[in-house]
């Protein structure tokens, strides 16, 4: 089997070019191993190769992203490789982030494995950790002789096309996805042992850590609702009767852009809802309870807004991902804006 | 209350010309249950069919899973308040037919109904795919609403449960449990040293396929109580909830739930196993402030130093989850809570639509999100017409050879809350 081809990259400094006052040189690509790349091929034995070395100063790549990008890149497409390896950075902010930028784009761009490695508290980790594989070092360049082996085997496994089990197995940093496995024992055992570790006060281990929500800051308050255009966004999935577009009644992969001009009053025979997440009854003999089309006219009619969007968006909540629901929100809140909307009203189920 | 729970171990299931036990064989008279669901006017025909471990047989749209049980000696008979009188039940001796289970299917209610397949990957993820399942494919009358179908369908399968638990009634047991739970003063005096515990029994009640009833009491309009473990295993609590079918509890799971059996299996050694309090998870604001503030005030009026807390269903009783965890650690008592996870099916989103740092030790049935590829199976129970349409299939799902992708959210218990199951999730 031939060698697999890895590009490394590394700053200024591990090139051994200078320290902060090299910082902003550009790059630069040298055939074969530089600097920690020695340690990194003495990990890969016979298996792997570092066939270019790409070097940047790392003011340099922060402050021109727009040119080093794209510069680093095809230096590195050049050599065609089969994996890309950035780092280790350790605690050496800038460095890191140009290292979990540039992975990230290698590995959207060209399609191959990369990684990368750094001490857990690098501003990198937090950008990077979500869309590269990171391995966990030490915080100064000290720590060297423990990272360049953890990450020459991780990247062999990467290169080998291996598959890459646990955090806690590997070495790399966690990513944050959620993964299914089976444990030895039954959920309600592991349970029972969990509380009563708990009650003992000796340490558990829970299985799923809680996470940082996101806080939405409300928007201004509308001035004169009087002159509002309004439109309504709903997650409790009404639709137009037999769901044009087949939203599914869980989870979520679309959602939903439907004309209402000159409808007043959403009816049993005309809208219902997709959702399969709460009793569907009520909303599909009259779907106003969910999305009050009948009411917003009334007030239309009124004077009291301004006027009612002739369209809505509509989804499915139900066991639909936060990610889905961002990307949904991101495409017609830009519709919205474009529209001219100056206030939505969100419903959900 | 003490009760002895006499298992009979059921290897096989056929038909014959009486319902009976024998040598580990349950035979059913198909007239006979035919006749017995038939009749409720609601309902135009039935179809029995059985369905056993290892066939290439899928089972869809399931309603219901329940286990055959009968009371043998004590108070009332299984499934009080709506099949039999409503005794309090809990006590005396109770045979089951360790093995099998009856399972209610046929024309969709909601877009909710789940999947079990007797053999293949899908088989992995459902405890049913073990059992010899007798099979009823209900088909409603013409112009059946939505309430009545579902009511009639599920009444129909304790109807035939209760019928069948009683080919049990004379058969001598392969293996006796005894389970006990002594009044709260006496239980605390056996066990004075040891950290007294409850569990905390969250019910979903969000109307249609979203409910359960307590004693026939549907349990949205119960404010949290307390009942002996013992009394759940009579079929003191009883499914009308399958929406979104990998995390509903099915009556199977209701009368077999493991935190229960789990509880007592460390009680007097570990723990003081005092008791249930069954809770509710209704869609107003009011109603989830109410229950949880009675769970908690419940718990710290039973002494606890601990809580086992589990939740059914995902998305907004997260909501009463938290409420309910957050509101017992208040009190100073210490707790677990039971959980899935809808992280998308990368997985890379929150798992849960509310949080809490109090909740720190928690157990997770999976990510319900994740895909599967089902294989055609030879044989159908039910129909296929509603696989896309179910929570967890999507445009598509069915595909020309009668293979079915889909989130693992279709399949029936596959993330289950009770943990009843060895699946669960970690962070990549």
């Amino acid at each position: 089997m031939s060698k697999i081809r890895v590009v490394h990259y590394i700053n200024q400094f591990f090139a051994g070019i200078g320290g902060e006052e090299k910082a902003d040189i550009k790059p630069e690509v040298r055939e074969g191993v530089v600097g920690p790349g020695a340690a990194l091929k003495m990990g890969f034995k016979d298996e792997a190769e570092i066939v270019a070395t790409v070097i940047c100063g790392d003011s340099y790549f922060n402050e021109n992203l727009e040119e080093a990008k794209p510069a680093v890149l095809e230096m590195i497409k050049k050599y065609n490789p089969d994996l890309f390896i950035a780092g280790p950075a350790f605690n050496a902010g800038r460095y890191g982030v140009a290292c979990g930028t540039i992975s990230k784009a290698v590995q959207e761009e060209l399609n191959i494995p990369v990684v990368t490695a750094m001490y857990v508290e690098n501003p990198g980790v937090d950008m990077y950790k979500k869309d590269v594989y990171i391995v966990e070092t030490g915080n100064s360049a000290a720590a060297m002789r423990k990272a360049a082996p953890a990450l020459a085997k991780f990247a062999l496994k990467l290169g080998t096309g291996e598959v890459i089990g646990s955090p806690s197995e590997e070495g790399y940093i966690s990513r944050g996805i959620r993964k299914n496995i089976f444990r030895e024992e039954r959920g309600a055992t592991r349970a029972v042992n969990m509380l009563i570790k708990k009650l003992k006060g000796e340490e558990f281990v829970t299985e799923y850590p809680m996470p940082n929500f996101d806080n939405v800051v409300p928007g201004k308050a509308i001035t004169d609702i009087s002159k509002a255009k309004i439109a309504v966004v709903t997650s409790g999935g009404i639709v137009p009767k037999g769901n044009p577009d087949h939203i599914e009644s869980s989870s979520a992969s679309k959602y939903g852009e439907y004309d209402i001009d000159g409808v007043m009053d959403l009816t049993e025979a005309t809208y219902e809802t997709a959702h399969g997440g709460y009793d569907p009854v009520y909303a599909n003999e009259d779907s106003d309870r969910v999305l009050p089309i009948d009411v917003l006219r009334d007030l239309e009619k009124e004077g009291k807004i301004g006027e009612l969007h002739r369209y809505f968006y509509t989804t499915t909540g139900n066991g639909t991902s936060v990610g889905n629901s961002k990307k949904f929100a991101a495409e017609y809140a830009q519709k919205l804006v474009a529209a001219g909307v100056d206030a939505v009203i969100l419903t959900s189920t | 209350m003490r009760l002895e729970l006499g298992k009979i171990n059921i290897t096989d299931v056929q038909f014959g010309d009486m319902t009976k036990v024998e040598n580990g064989t349950l035979y059913v008279n198909k007239e006979e249950i035919v006749n017995l669901v038939m009749e409720d006017e609601h309902i135009k025909s039935v179809q029995i069919e059985l369905a056993k471990p290892g066939e290439e047989t899928r089972i869809t749209p399931v309603k219901d899973v329940i286990e055959p049980r009968v009371k043998v000696e004590g108070p009332g008979g299984i499934f009080p308040g709506v099949i039999n009188k409503v005794a309090t039940v809990g006590s005396g001796r109770t045979h089951v037919l360790k093995g099998a289970a009856v399972v209610t299917c046929g024309k969709i209610v909601g877009f909710q109904e789940g999947i079990i397949d007797m053999s293949g990957p899908g088989a992995e993820y459902t405890p049913f795919s073990k059992l010899n399942n007798i099979c009823l494919v209900i088909e409603p009358i013409e112009g059946l609403k939505q309430y009545p179908y579902e009511a009639a369908a599920r009444m129909a399968g304790l109807k035939v449960a209760n019928l069948i638990g009683q080919a049990g009634k004379e058969v001598t047991p392969d293996e006796v449990d005894v389970f006990e739970t002594k009044p709260l003063f006496e239980s605390a005096k056996e066990y004075p040293d040891l950290p007294r515990v409850a569990y905390v029994y969250m019910l979903q009640t969000q109307g249609l396929l979203h409910d359960t009833y307590v004693y026939g009491v549907d349990a949205k309009k119960i404010v949290p109580t307390i009942l002996y473990p013992t009394e759940v295993m009579d079929g003191a609590i009883l499914s009308g909830n399958c929406v979104s079918a990998c995390d509903k509890n099915t009556t199977y799971h209701h009368l077999n739930n493991p935190i229960i059996h789990d509880l007592y299996a460390r009680h007097g050694k570990d723990i003081n196993f005092v008791g249930v309090i069954a809770t509710n998870e209704n869609v107003y604001l009011a109603d989830k402030e109410r229950s949880s503030n009675w769970t908690a005030k419940l718990c710290k009026y039973l002494g606890l130093d601990g809580a086992l807390v589990s939740q059914e269903g995902f998305g907004n009783p997260d909501t009463d989850l938290i409420m309910n965890c957050k509101k017992i650690e208040n009190e100073g008592v210490k707790t677990v809570i039971v959980t899935d996870e809808y992280a998308g099916r990368d997985g890379a989103s929150q798992s849960l639509a509310d949080a809490d740092a109090k909740a720190d030790a928690v157990v997770t049935g999976g990510n319900a999100n994740e895909v599967i590829v089902l294989p055609p199976m030879k044989r159908v129970i039910g129909m296929l017409d509603y696989v896309d349409r179910i929570a967890g299939g999507f445009d598509g799902s069915l595909r020309p050879d009668g293979s079915i992708e889909a989130e693992i959210q279709v399949i029936t218990g596959a993330t289950n809350e009770l943990g009843f199951n060895k699946m669960s999730a970690t962070e990549y």
